[in-house]
């Protein structure tokens, strides 16, 4: 079975720029981040682009990217996940009930004790677990189409949340459990470059681990010089990240109240950054988790074959309700991990948590290049896509929008993302 | 026809590789496969002919656990085979080539050939260096010019495609193998290596369901051809016992000559 079409040239035989072979729609998205930031870095006077504000970001970006990565699978199995933002209220809900009533009165353990927060985390997850797998089950077993059974839970689980704290706020939440929030929760500088240089290690580990199985099994592999830039690329950027976070400094009065605790006198010129939020690490776990599950698992692989083909997956001897059932049960956790970070960070449980969550998150995972025909989507493109609309919608309030503009721009994003992807893709080749 | 192609005798005395008995499926009010029955003996090609719609591709579903039939049975071996889904097929090495391909278009050809059976490291995840070289080991047999190991199989021609869909049936050690118009989608060339592919494979001792349209091709490569229309078994007829002639009178008038006539 001849072909007349050659085979593309070998990534050794790539020169110059191409030889880094750096994903062009992972270099697009940087780019548009950069663009907005330096954009409203100028009509900010200066302010966009400062440690604190970037810290804010990233604590801001947190719960929607945690989620979003759990979209791309979904989207890439082609169904949808609109139900996100209540499901996430819900494991609010319940994990705000668990600490400051069930377990302090219930169980008698009182406010203040070390289990309300692993207990509270818990309930959550299994609640966002369990919705989650209900939903899978509608869609994959009784084949409701997702769209019907997340709108039905977009307005059912908005209204659980109400029942069950009676429709009040509920707060302040346990001290330990704030610390998944941002600000109360970081890892302070020193620990903050221990987890920049673990994971600088880390991830030359992992490609020079690559370059050798290639070499092993005599596939190309890039040029030395290539394979370093990258390295430092990435090495930069982690390090690069820390210092940021780093760079916040605490205030001084929150320091001499500590220095004071201690019954210490606080010395001139005292300075102190806050370093990497629990929540970051929180979402980098996360990230790591499903990168490794869509690349490297077979979980992650029947989701993508499934998405491309789901005839061919089921002739394959897939079981894709099942996987359908799994999928969006494992969406219902992230949900769940992102309502500890999100109430964690308002330090209390309020009515409207999460709510239009379902679009900031489809949006994230769709500028991140997910396509909406299913199989095609990456788990850094969502988070990055997630960093996107935040800052446009943190810029925006920044320089003085009307938060009903905001919104109109923000929707009118989503579809402009959607088109240039319809562009791109055109653009370079790919079938869909 | 040349002599050339003279095949060695089938040896039909023994248990039948496969009993398909009595297979009827129905799909809303199509009676697509009605109480038809087949067997398939080691080293043997049996082709299936018939218009469109006639039921082939229905009928080699029901073998190859992609449909449920309504009832029959299938014997492997002579031991009655309780297939019901694609992956209880595989665990009696039953390979299929659907006329579809059934490939994933958005992964590569390694991730397709071994979809479903992934080479695992100890670590409980996916040894894609390994498939990728077994990938590459058994394409430079079968398609010596494949080289886009790499990319998404939207991006390969029709060929190249096609053996893809044929690597992943031979890789995994069939005892039967199901061909649903395999050489569709190909041009002279590349028709005649699947040709050369299906001589081999029978000698190995494989037994193979060959569809096609071409009755000549039909001819030359199977043992037995057997004729549907709309659903219903025809006949089933040894090569050398009736002519092109014949198949197409089967084919288009649904009776079976040879045996009216003796
Ligand atoms: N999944 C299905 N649902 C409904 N009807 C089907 C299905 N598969 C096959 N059929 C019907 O069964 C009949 C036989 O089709 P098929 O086996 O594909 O024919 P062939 O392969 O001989 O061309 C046709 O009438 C077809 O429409
Ligand atoms: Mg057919």
């Amino acid at each position: 079975m001849t072909d007349a079409t050659q085979a593309p040239p070998a990534a050794a035989t790539r020169k110059g720029f191409a030889a880094l072979e750096i994903d062009t729609r992972l270099l697009g998205m940087i780019g548009a981040f950069v663009l907005i930031a330096l954009a409203f870095h100028l009509a900010s006077d200066g302010r966009f682009v400062t440690p604190r504000n970037l810290f804010n970001l990233t604590i801001q970006t947190a719960s929607v990217a945690i989620m979003a990565t759990g979209m791309v699978f979904i989207i890439v199995m082609r169904h949808i996940d609109l139900s996100v933002g209540s499901v996430l209220a819900t494991c609010s809900a319940v994990m705000a009930m668990v600490q400051t009533v069930v377990v302090p009165d219930w169980l008698g353990a009182g406010l203040g004790s070390p289990l309300n927060a692993p207990i509270a985390i818990a309930c959550g997850l299994v609640t966002g677990a369990a919705i989650g797998a209900f939903h899978g089950w509608l869609v994959g077993y009784l084949s409701i189409p997702a769209f019907i059974v997340t709108l039905g839970g977009l307005l059912v689980w908005r209204n659980v949340a109400w029942y069950l704290t009676s429709g009040q706020t509920i707060g302040p939440l346990d001290e330990t459990f704030q610390l998944f929030g941002g600000i109360n929760g970081t890892l302070g500088e020193t620990w903050s470059w221990i987890l920049g240089l673990i994971g600088a290690a880390a991830a030359l580990a992992g490609l020079w681990s690559a370059r050798r199985n290639k070499v092993a099994h005599e596939f190309p592999v890039k040029p030395l010089w290539a394979e370093a830039v990258v390295a430092a690329l990435v090495v930069g950027g982690i390090l690069g990240f820390v210092a940021l976070l780093n760079a916040y400094t605490i205030p001084d009065r929150v320091l001499e109240r500590r220095f004071e605790a201690e019954g210490l006198v606080m010395p001139a010129g005292y300075t102190e950054g806050y370093g990497v939020p629990i929540s970051i690490v929180l979402l980098i776990a996360v990230a790591i988790v499903m990168t490794v599950i869509a690349r490297r698992t077979r979980f992650g692989r029947y989701i993508f074959a499934t998405g491309g083909n789901p005839d061919a997956a089921e002739l394959s001897g897939i079981d894709t309700r099942m996987l359908t059932v799994k999928v969006f049960a494992l969406l219902g956790t992230l949900c769940a991990i992102s309502a500890v970070v999100a109430s964690a960070r308002l330090t209390n449980h309020s009515n409207d948590i999460g709510i239009l969550d379902e679009l900031r998150v489809i949006a994230a995972a769709v500028i991140g290049g997910t396509a909406l025909k299913g199989g095609v989507g990456t788990i850094y493109g969502a988070i990055i896509g997630a960093l996107i609309m935040q800052s446009l919608q943190s810029g925006m309030a920044m320089v003085g929008v009307d938060a009903p503009l905001q919104n109109i721009v923000v929707g009118a994003v989503l579809v402009a993302a959607v088109l240039i992807d319809i562009w791109y893709r055109k653009r370079t080749g790919a079938r869909d | 026809m040349a002599q050339e192609h003279a095949k060695a005798p089938v040896d039909r005395s023994g248990t039948p590789l496969v009993s398909l008995e009595d297979i009827s499926i129905a799909f809303g009010g199509v009676q697509a496969v009605d109480r038809v029955s087949l067997d398939l003996y080691p080293g043997e090609v049996v082709g299936l002919l018939g218009h469109n719609g006639a039921g082939k591709s229905t009928l080699i579903k029901c073998l190859s656990g992609a449909y449920q039939r309504d009832s029959g049975t299938i014997r492997i071996d002579g031991e009655v085979a309780d297939i019901r889904s694609p992956a209880d097929a595989r665990r009696y090495n039953i390979e299929t080539i659907y006329q579809t391909l059934a490939l994933a278009d958005n992964l590569d050809a390694p991730s397709n050939l071994f979809l479903g059976r992934e080479l695992i490291t100890p670590f409980g995840l996916m040894d894609d260096a390994k498939m990728e070289a077994e990938t590459r080991r058994i394409m430079a047999r079968l398609n010596p010019n494949f080289r886009k190991i790499n990319e998404p199989v939207s991006a390969l021609s029709g060929g190249q495609r096609q053996s893809v869909a044929i690597a992943r049936a031979v890789y995994f050690n069939a005892r039967i193998l199901i061909m649903d118009e395999p050489t569709a989608a190909l041009g002279v060339h590349e028709t005649a290596m699947v040709a050369d592919l299906i001589k081999e494979l029978k000698d190995q001792g494989l037994g193979i369901f060959l569809i096609s349209h071409d009755t000549r091709e039909m001819m030359e490569l199977c043992d037995r051809v057997s004729v549907m229309k709309n659903g219903k078994m025809v006949g089933t007829e040894r090569v050398e016992d009736v002519t092109e002639d014949d198949i197409l009178s089967m084919i288009i008038l649904g009776k079976n000559p040879v045996r009216e006539a003796a």
